[in-house]
């Protein structure tokens, strides 16, 4: 797929999701809504990047409205094992994702076809197909659009970090002082809102690129249904021999990364830690309780079929005793 | 109106009533566990609870305590029409808490569907159906408690008229 039939479908995709956004305003299941949004995903091809961070400017720069402008001092909160998380005055940091900073390059010094080189590899959420913040949110303060984008509502987040604590990448970061916990109780409920990558959701609905994919000088990224985006990991794979990331992780993502090394390769080369995510296989989350909430439905069966069971036996008891 | 204890969900059926209780209470703590809380309140540094403070397993535990109430609801409802209703009659405090049980069970049904791969609900259904599932959910046991305070049961017997 070249640059011109991606940026067509993509705008194809953008005009029916900014139908969708108008639609979702409505408090009705989007199942029920016509709509023929296609899933978009996003293509990084590792070989491409050179690290300038002209797209974590960008992300900056573009994201910079929705970033949390906290009120201080922070109420206090109980117990004391609650800790303040607050970057606000750290925003200028690049290097790991923060509630100021949505995208961050990864350095990884491997060899190459026998050469050693540094690649740099963009990292962000990966908007996962079923992504398990979304899905274990207390509060439907994270979900998924129909176009695959992942997103916080910054308006009902409390900043409980469970997405984080749930998310194989440990992506969404915490930003105290700010959001609807300082309206409830904020010494004992809450910690703030958590902020991550919205694959600038309202660009898209406008029918534009995402900031990171709109600058970038070696057009690294790019987005488009994710079938189209999948065809051409896969051939660029085949063409170089290389390897995909993305793909089946978590059962399926949205972002889906290119290398020509193993990512257990850059996995071992990066560096990972808070705010810094690895490259190891993740299997699916939510695999376990999809499985079983597909079990669900044999235990009321099981109950009408008992509750039968018991009245004929007690029939049959009835109607011999009689005899 | 006070109803004995022989006039309970479960009446006459002691290992039914163990599960009920069971399932309820293990549902009504994986619940209160999906929100960030056992560990921020030290209920996971209670030794044998850390399991408490690891969202999957609770997540898995309470789809497995809500199938086994969908099984014992189905059997109580049925059993009811083909048999329990001959001798007994649901009170008015049974209804109540039918009312209630049946707004978590459906809004628990919605969530459980929102989180299979591939289903998706608008954002503002999303929330409501969470706000609304904890809502129904606290307010069943608040009135259970009360209602075992003020010893009122589900079910009074049938009395004829002579």
């Amino acid at each position: 797929m070249d640059g011109k039939i991606s940026r067509r479908s993509f705008l194809k995709g953008g005009l029916a999701a900014a139908g969708a956004a108008v639609a979702s305003s409505l408090p009705m299941p989007e199942a029920v809504k016509a709509s023929s949004v296609e899933e978009l995903a996003t293509l990084i091809d590792v070989r491409k990047c050179i690290g300038c961070e002209a797209c974590v400017e960008a992300c900056k720069e573009v994201n910079e409205p929705k970033f949390p402008e906290p009120k201080k001092p922070f109420p206090k909160m109980y117990p004391n094992r609650v800790k303040v998380s607050d970057w606000s005055d750290k925003r200028d940091v690049m290097d790991r994702l923060t509630p100021y900073n949505w995208l961050y390059i990864q350095e990884a010094s491997v060899k190459v076809n026998g050469k050693e080189e540094t690649l740099t590899i963009p990292r962000r959420c990966m908007h996962c197909q079923n992504p398990p913040c979304a899905d274990l949110c207390p509060w439907g303060a994270a979900y998924k659009l129909k176009n695959g984008i992942t997103r916080i509502n910054s308006d009902y987040c409390l900043g409980g970090s469970k997405c984080k604590t749930v998310c194989p990448w440990h992506i969404p970061q915490r930003q105290t002082g700010v959001g609807l916990y300082l309206d409830l109780l904020p010494a004992f409920a809450g910690n703030g809102v958590m902020y991550k990558c919205d694959r600038c959701y309202n660009r898209i609905a406008e029918g534009k690129l995402p900031a990171c994919i709109d600058v970038c000088p070696e057009d690294v990224q790019k987005i488009g249904p994710r079938d189209e985006i999948l065809k051409e990991a896969h051939a660029i794979q085949k063409e170089i021999g290389g390897y995909i990331y993305g793909e089946k992780e978590n059962g399926g993502t949205n972002t889906i990364y290119v290398s020509p090394v193993p990512f257990e390769d850059l996995n071992k080369a990066i560096e990972t830690g808070s705010g810094q995510p690895d490259l190891e296989p993740v299997k699916d989350s939510m695999a376990q309780a999809d499985n079983l909430a597909k079990a669900m439905v044999i235990a009321p069966i099981a109950g009408l079929a008992a509750a039968a069971a018991k009245f004929f036996v007690g029939a049959r008891k009835s109607m011999g005793s009689e005899e | 109106m006070k109803t004995s204890n022989q006039t309970g969900l479960t009446a006459g059926n002691k290992a039914l009533r163990r599960v009920f209780i069971l399932a309820m209470a293990l549902t009504a703590f994986t619940g209160f566990g999906q929100m960030p809380i056992f560990k921020r309140y030290y209920i996971s540094d209670i030794p044998g609870m850390a399991w408490s403070a690891d969202f999957y397993a609770t997540h898995f535990l309470h789809y497995l305590g809500a199938s086994v109430l969908l099984g014992l609801f189905a059997y109580f409802i049925l059993d009811y029409i083909l048999a329990g209703r001959k001798q007994f009659q649901l009170t008015p405090s049974a209804w109540f808490r039918i009312i209630l049980m049946a707004g978590i069970v459906g809004t628990g049904i919605l969530r459980v569907f929102k989180n299979m791969p591939d289903v998706l609900f608008s954002p503002a259904f999303t929330v409501f159906i969470d706000i609304s599932h904890l809502g129904f959910a606290m307010a069943y046991l608040f009135t259970a408690l009360v209602l075992a305070v003020m010893k009122r049961g589900w079910l009074r017997k049938v009395s004829y008229a002579v």
